[in-house]
């Protein structure tokens, strides 16, 4: 079965000579939901830059390695497809939402796919139904609260339609209740999520299987729960639990496709 | 950032000239301001006319005087210059009456004063009757109808979408610089107010770079859908 992501090899350096990326080797497969954990500065927000080429193979710097969607290779001539099938929800929701309204916003991902008119509509309305923002529509999305914009910021990637999800730092600066609904939406949706965060409870809660990136590689991949409860390794990356958490008090979650080969 | 609130120049209402279309209005304000500004400043009487046009839309839009007022001090920059015509400008020189005597001032100044600060009085009353009835996005859709290269109207319309996540920013600053014994307003610490609008200038720059990020990652190919 091809993986809907496939890293083989991955290295970037930024043109001030700085190695982000060492080696990155990883994959995600359909249906899966994965977190990607790591210190500050462990290269993930340069890892996800180049899952849908940005950084890479038309960005600066240089580096090496592949990076597959769907059997379809990131590369210059496959960058549209590519941007349609990987979806990235960017961590600060003002970076994502330019337009004048909600309704312009989501639609801006389609109607660069070339949709029009009733089909175009009908994808906005869908993906804004997923993340129940349906009634803000013709807002502006700053009169919008952060939890709010955040929900639309997925939407306008869900409405690409996308075969991976990527969020960068979904529950940042969520108050418990925004935290809470956008699990239970995140949850709903029936696709494939790669899920950057240093919030590990959302990561458990989530994600059945995580990978740890360290010093520009993936130092560990596992269960979440299997990794949160390794307090050598935990110690070992910068990763801490918040006080008063302890993963071995909550029931691992589970992952229909937990059985696959990986 | 509540919920619903419009913009701050932008006075909620329902009379007719909300509902006017924002074209229409465009060129309204366009037509008044060349008529004002074509208009020799001896007419003394056609500006009269002016102000009472004027001053019937904005009775009939229900805008409040005082609110108009009140965003009238933008133009406190222009006034100061044209106050201080009078005072510089060569030529005869007229006595103007005051309590404590008469004040000898320039005529030809005095003149060019009046013109500046009437004209451009009734310019900005008037936009800001415009801005006070339109939404800014309604604005933007005028200026699409009446034929905007789309590249000036979807800047402006980047420009309205980021001016208050900018001016949040700011306010931040400026809160950060008082919780740490610094007043903006002092003129003492300008260098430091400089130094954060330079700081700010950086941030909008990066966010710039984000936001062009992200239309990539949705397909922007240098064109915007319509």
């Amino acid at each position: 079965m091809t993986p809907v992501l496939d890293v083989r090899g991955l290295t970037f350096s930024y043109p001030d000579g700085h190695r982000a990326l060492d080696g990155v080797d990883l994959h995600v497969h359909r249906g899966e939901r994965v977190a990607l954990l790591g210190p500050n500065g462990a290269g993930k927000t340069t890892l996800v830059l180049h899952l849908n080429g940005i950084l890479g193979c038309g960005g600066g710097g240089t580096g090496t390695g592949s990076v597959t969607v769907s059997g379809l290779d990131v590369t210059k001539a496959n960058l549209k497809e590519v941007r349609r099938r990987v979806g990235i929800v960017f961590q600060d929701p003002d970076d994502q939402l330019f337009m004048g309204s909600v309704r312009q916003d989501v639609a801006f991902g389609p109607a660069n796919l070339g949709l029009k008119g009733e089909a175009l509509e009908r994808r906005v309305m869908h993906a804004l139904d997923l993340v129940g923002m349906a009634d803000y529509a013709d807002r502006p999305p700053h009169h919008l609260s952060f939890g709010q914009r955040r929900r639309v910021a997925v939407a306008t990637v869900l409405a690409m339609e996308p075969e991976i999800l990527v969020l960068d730092e979904p529950s940042s600066n969520l108050d418990p209740a925004s935290r809470r609904e956008l699990a239970d939406i995140l949850r709903s949706l029936d696709v494939t999520v790669l899920m950057v965060t240093h919030d590990l409870p959302y990561a458990l809660e989530l994600c059945p299987r995580a990978l740890v990136l360290s010093g520009g590689r993936v130092a560990e991949d596992g269960p979440t729960h299997a990794l949160l409860t390794d307090d050598a390794l935990m110690r070992a990356h910068r990763l801490e639990l918040p006080f008063g958490f302890d993963p071995r008090t909550v029931a691992p979650p589970t992952n229909p496709i937990d059985n696959l080969p990986r | 950032m509540g919920a619903g609130h419009g913009h701050r120049l932008h006075f909620h209402g329902h009379s007719p000239v909300h509902r006017a279309p924002a074209h229409l209005k465009i060129l309204g304000l366009l037509a008044f301001v060349l008529a004002v500004v074509a208009t020799p400043r001896e007419w003394f009487a056609a500006y009269a006319g002016y102000l009472a046009a004027l001053l019937v839309v904005v009775l009939v839009a229900r805008v409040p005087i005082p609110f108009l007022l009140r965003r009238l001090v933008i133009e406190v920059p222009f006034v100061v210059f044209a106050v201080l015509i009078p005072f510089i400008a060569q030529g005869p020189q007229v006595a103007v009456p005051l309590p404590w005597g008469d004040l000898m001032v320039s005529e030809s100044g005095l003149l060019a004063a009046w013109g500046i600060l009437v004209k451009g009085t009734l310019g900005v009353l008037a936009s800001l009757t415009l801005a006070a009835t339109t939404e800014p996005t309604d604005v933007l859709i005028g200026l699409q109808r009446l034929r905007m290269p789309d590249l000036i109207v979807q800047i402006m319309a980047f420009m309205i979408r980021y001016l208050d996540v900018v001016t949040a920013d700011l306010g931040r600053m400026l809160t950060a610089m008082r919780s740490r014994g610094v007043d903006p307003r002092a003129p003492r610490h300008w260098p430091a107010l400089a130094r954060t609008l330079g700081a700010l200038f950086v941030r909008s720059y990066e966010r710039g770079e984000r936001v062009h990020l992200a239309m990539l990652s949705r397909g922007y190919d240098g064109r915007l859908p319509r």
